[in-house]
């Protein structure tokens, strides 16, 4: 099976790989896929708590070539967008930017939980988890 | 530099040696005759050129001319010693041994009888190197068992079973034994007297020679074995295998045999300096690879490597200009890994990041060293965008987490 010269292109220059520090509050990080069925993604989301806007992404995965090239255009498409546009990214529109067979449409959806699952665990800090930053801020500007 | 890209996937098929391609030219259009034709001499030289190549075919695995049956390939030859003996045999019993790495074309043939309500089968498991326990087959023989079907070396992972004693052990028994060899056949020394082989399967390709082409081994005496045919038709090779014959590729499949009994010694200890040399610059450049199959009792070209915390179908897309195989099965609706190197207590992860290597008769030393450097910076570079590697690095253990799989 061949892949598509876009598969090709974020296997060979993978765009934002690298990881952020877990417990900045302002990052959300999400791992999706188990090692045993041969996929992990590991997706870290800087998000403006004022803005609710993505500022940086960082991936790092475990996974054949699409998987890879899955995660990495998802930091490139997520960059700049608020978390609940973000929120509704389809699998679909990495299947057909990347031009995926049915195959490995598997890797799509793996991507697009790891943006649900960034933006959830950045949501935790920020909303029902630890509220006390924001109520901070919140004080500092009142 | 060799010359891009570089074949190193041996165990899946071989290209034809030149040798053998001369052999065959002249029997498409110069000599084409069938070689069923009684009555003239297109016939004859046919015939002539099929004799000797049974010979040359019964020479490498010490039979006699005779008793070499031509088939379509190793997939056929199993089917039809597996369906072949349990349907002739049915009044004896309808019990078969045989084990868990077998290739599909075995288990498969085992599974449709098994469907069919003709044969029980047991599928006896491997230890972590992949070898039978000949002990167990021992235990595993019922009185309903009339056939013992275990590979002489497996295709994934190379290891060699202790083929003469699960022959002596199924003879005592009084059980057909058959041997899918088209691994071994050709590539290390196979002696079916030796080995109390009874049904021995190989196949032309895996040995240099044409797809297309294998042959059935059928012990005609010290017992004689009989199989009941799976084709219908003109009655060739004894009965067995009805079909005009392909002469061309009987022709290669004999020439192929006489190249590789004629320089197995030589070539065998060539192909082990290059395999150990390409295991030891893995191993010396890379932590956290592990080996898949037997340390010592395992083809000479063969070598089966996971590297943790790197998917192995990841790893062939870097390795692009490099022919090799991977055990992760990715593409597969199943996601599952391979069932042989599973078979060895492999865990999946480590199954996913198997890749196998298989070193043959046209491989060089340069490229060995190419593969080894190309390797080790393909698995550095993928480790770095690896959140496992990472993980591991700082001390998570990988097993303790709580996945969220799909």
């Amino acid at each position: 099976m061949a892949y598509s010269d876009k598969v090709i292109d974020h296997y060979n220059n993978p765009r934002n790989v690298g990881s952020f520090d877990k417990s900045d509050a302002d990052v959300g990080t999400g791992i999706v896929g188990a090692p045993e069925c041969g996929d992990v993604m590991k997706l870290q989301l800087r998000i403006n708590p004022d803005s609710r806007v993505i500022e940086d992404a960082r991936f790092k995965t475990f996974g054949c070539g699409s998987a890879i090239a899955s995660s990495s255009y998802v930091t490139e498409l997520v960059k700049g967008k608020h978390i609940d546009e973000a929120m509704t990214i389809k699998n679909t529109v990495i299947v057909s930017e990347l031009n995926l067979p049915p195959v490995k449409i598997h890797c799509s959806v793996l991507a697009e939980d790891a943006i649900k699952a960034a933006i959830g665990d950045w949501k935790k800090h920020h909303e029902d988890g630890e509220p006390a930053a924001a109520e901070q801020r919140k004080a500092q500007e009142g | 530099m060799p010359k891009l890209p570089i074949y190193m996937d041996n165990h899946a098929t071989t290209p034809v040696d030149q040798r053998v391609l001369e052999a065959m030219l002249p029997y498409f259009s110069e000599k084409f005759g069938n070689a069923a034709s009684r009555n003239h001499s297109f016939g004859w030289e046919a015939e002539e050129a099929v004799d000797r190549a049974r010979g040359q075919i019964a020479q490498l695995i010490k039979a006699k001319s005779k008793e070499i049956i031509f088939t379509s390939g190793a997939t056929e030859s199993d089917n039809l010693a597996i369906k072949g003996v349990v349907e002739f045999y049915k009044e004896k019993g309808d019990h078969i041994v045989t084990c868990v790495t077998e290739h599909k074309a075995v288990l498969d043939s085992c599974r449709a009888l098994e469907r069919a309500g003709k044969a029980t089968v047991t599928y006896l498991p491997v230890d972590k190197y992949g070898m039978v326990d000949p002990d167990a087959v021992r235990k595993a023989i019922t009185d309903r068992t009339v056939l013992v079907t275990i590979m002489y070396a497996n295709n994934e992972v190379g290891t060699i079973h202790p083929v003469a004693e699960i022959g002596r052990i199924a003879r005592e028994r009084g059980a057909v034994f058959h041997c899918d060899a088209v691994q071994a056949a050709g590539k290390i020394p196979v002696d079916v007297d030796r080995d109390h082989i009874d049904l021995l399967s190989i196949s032309a390709h895996k040995i240099y020679g044409p797809k297309g082409v294998g042959a059935l081994y059928v012990r005609s005496k010290g017992p004689r074995v009989r199989i009941t045919p799976q084709m219908d038709g003109g009655g060739h090779e004894r009965g067995m295998r009805s079909g005009t014959l392909n002469v061309t590729g009987i022709v290669g499949l004999g020439k192929a045999c006489e190249v590789a009994a004629s320089e197995m010694a030589e070539e065998n200890r060539r192909l082990l300096d290059l395999r150990d040399k390409l295991q030891a610059g893995i191993f010396e450049r890379l932590d956290e690879v592990s080996l898949n199959g037997h340390p010592t009792e395992r083809l000479p070209g063969n070598l089966n490597v996971s590297f943790a915390y790197v998917e192995g179908e990841s790893l062939l897309m870097g390795l692009h200009d490099i022919a090799v195989s991977s055990g992760s099965a990715c593409t597969s609706a199943t996601l599952e890994p391979s069932y042989v190197i599973r078979a060895l207590g492999v865990s999946d992860e480590l199954a996913h990041s198997s890749i196998r290597f298989g070193l043959g008769r046209f491989n060089t030393e340069a490229e060995v060293d190419f593969v080894t450097d190309r390797v080790t910076h393909e698995v550095k570079r993928l480790r770095e965008m690896s959140p496992l590697y990472e993980m591991a690095r700082d001390g998570i253990d990988l097993k303790s987490v709580q996945w969220k799989a799909e």
